[in-house]
């Protein structure tokens, strides 16, 4: 794993590496499966789907139907993996997911496109603040959000044999560039992506690039902040969140999704039982998606470097 | 089906399903009676009959798997499964008990012979669906059997899994409705009326039939006709009574979830004892 950020945007689209990665996998692997609710031509997989019908099967419109039959397709002896934007990759199939899933001992892998602000145009409906939380309260389950195109490939390989429920909560765009092509990042760590001594800022998804650059702008003004790249959300990984929040004595989370059941809490969990520190939240608030650009919409809820900095100011001084 | 022998013996597995299930719901005091009486049939001609399994392997890859997705009626399968020797008859009188390997509904990764863990109704719809898919993807001949309630079609779930499973071509899958005519609140009709099943399915690409469903020697002429395969999936409406074999039961309508105390017990297992000694004797 080697880190190359420099703010650029990564050239890859994230549905074109979904659109090449899954059928990587099922080329790979006989037992591998994918379903999806009639959005394959938004990830890219219409046309292997279309060739290859009886590896990648469009369910239609019908999620709660999709996460069932990947249950019983686990069952037969294969590895599903199912997509569907993030709030019916969550909400909508939700009882199905955690029994006939999580209950019942079948593995499925679940990719959630657009989440939080990132689904801008589709607006409120189609805004996923809280399905962090709900994964994240299934027993075994696994939480993921790729930091960027090298990220998400590695991560989605890993799902697919490892057991338990999977969530992957992707952008389908361009995100900055953290990893050096090829990198292999390994579910569960939490790469340091850039030391500090006065806080530690833990991020994931988009607000990865947002914390970079805040780190930068306050290295400016003599502050030393670290930024940890959380793409694992569940399994936290333990170790460095404490190691971090010893080190630094001060801690912000930052997270494109809700301040309930998310990064934040994951991170104040480990905190409240290892080493209390004070500690702030970038998140969305209390509060509903809605419609916008996705800049317009990070302002909105308070998703930018300029928001982390003033947490990471204010946590500081309340060491 | 003409052998009478056959259908004696298929009319006594029935019995002893309807005496294991009552044996299992008394030893905790109450439970689904209504709802896996009413199957006590079906599943005396499935795994007296119809399936290809083995109990002494349960995870068997090429057995035929029933999946019993209105999971309350989990103690009729446990009475059948313990009957067919998955596990110790005696077991059946720890339903529900702290630590126990028998829960109210079934659960796969708790009891031997159980392929498919249901409770949340409509949810077995879709799991039997993948199951069928999965198996001939894998090459598999064997079929799936879906045992779903009246009262649980009201759930959109089933609805989805059974238009996927026409798109699909499932041959393979058999779905046997158990149009009881009751559901927890009363009757489905009063309920939440659904129309003619039979119908419905039809409509929605299945080759249907409908018998009655209390009737092992009608049942086993439905399943039998299944086992030609072909490209569309099967589905007989089993037209039943809920409670059927013992008269209190069947003349209660709030018969859902119901106590079985020691008199009950020894009342309609009396009655279920006569039957059988009439039908052995």
């Amino acid at each position: 794993m080697k880190i190359v950020y420099n703010g650029e945007m990564d050239k890859r689209l994230c549905k074109e590496v979904l659109g090449a990665t899954i059928p990587a996998i099922l080329e790979s692997d006989p037992d591998a499966i994918y379903l999806d609710a009639d959005l394959m031509s938004c990830i890219g997989t219409l046309k292997y789907g279309q060739q290859h019908p009886d590896r990648a099967i469009d369910c239609g419109i019908a999620e709660a139907n999709m996460a069932g039959v990947a249950a019983g397709l686990a069952m037969a002896g294969f590895k599903p993996i199912i997509h569907s934007f993030g709030i019916f990759a969550s909400r909508r199939c939700f009882d199905q997911i955690f029994l006939s899933g999580g209950y019942a001992k079948n593995d499925i892998t679940v990719i959630g496109s657009d989440p939080g602000v990132t689904a801008a145009m589709n607006g409120g409906t189609h805004m996923p603040f809280e399905d962090v939380a709900l994964y994240r309260v299934i027993p075994g389950a696994t939480v993921l959000e790729p930091t960027d195109p090298t990220c998400l490939a590695s991560l989605l390989k890993q799902c697919v044999d490892r057991p338990g429920i999977k969530y992957i909560r992707v952008s389908r765009k361009s995100l900055a560039k953290v990893y050096e092509e090829g990198s292999e990042l390994i579910i569960g760590k939490a790469p340091v992506l850039r030391d500090g001594t006065d806080v530690t800022i833990f991020a994931a998804g988009i607000m990865v690039h947002e914390a970079m650059q805040a780190a930068a702008s306050l290295e400016q003004q003599g502050i030393s902040a670290a930024v940890v790249d959380c793409y694992t959300i569940k399994p936290i990984d333990r170790e460095t969140v404490i190691a971090m929040a010893k080190k630094t004595g001060a801690v912000v989370a930052a997270e494109n999704a809700s301040r309930h059941g998310g990064l934040y809490s994951a991170v104040l969990e480990v905190l409240a039982e290892n080493c209390p520190v004070p500690a702030a939240n970038v998140s969305v608030e209390d509060e509903f998606g809605e419609v916008g650009t996705q800049g317009y919409l990070q302002e909105r809820f308070g998703l930018t470097a300029a928001h982390i900095e003033e947490q990471a100011k204010a946590v500081i001084a309340r060491k | 089906m003409r052998d009478q022998k056959e259908v004696k013996a298929l009319k006594t597995f029935a019995v002893r399903i309807r005496l294991a299930t009552l044996e299992a719901i008394h030893a905790i005091g109450s439970g689904h009676v209504g709802g896996a009486l009413s199957i006590a049939d079906v599943l005396a001609v499935l795994y007296g009959r119809e399936m290809n399994v083995r109990a002494e392997d349960p995870r068997w890859p090429d057995r035929d798997k029933l999946v019993c997705s209105k999971g309350h009626a989990g103690p009729g399968v446990y009475g059948t499964l313990a009957l067919k020797g998955y596990f110790p008859y005696e077991e059946l009188k720890t339903l529900n008990r702290n630590g126990t390997r028998l829960p109210s509904h079934c659960d796969r990764t708790k009891t031997p012979g159980i392929d498919v863990t249901t409770g949340s109704l409509g949810q077995g719809t879709s799991q039997a669906v993948g199951l069928a898919l999965g198996d001939r993807l894998k090459g598999r001949k064997d079929r799936v059997f879906l045992i779903v309630g009246d009262g649980e079609m009201d759930e959109g779930q089933c609805w989805e899994a059974f238009a996927f499973a026409a798109a699909r071509k499932l041959g393979n899958l058999v779905v046997l409705i158990d149009w009881n005519k009751k559901q927890l609140d009363g009757l489905c009709d009063d309920v939440l009326p659904m129309g003619s099943f039979a119908q419905k399915m039809t409509a929605f690409g299945f080759d249907t039939v409908q018998v009655d469903g209390n009737d092992v020697e009608a049942v086993a002429a439905a399943l039998e006709r299944t086992r030609q395969g072909g490209d569309k999936p099967y589905a007989i409406v089993l037209d039943t009574v809920k409670g059927a074999g013992v008269a209190d039961v069947a003349n209660t309508v709030m018969n859902h979830s119901i106590p079985v105390n020691d008199e009950k017990f020894e009342k309609w297992t009396g009655e279920l004892k006569a039957e059988l000694a009439e039908l052995e004797g």
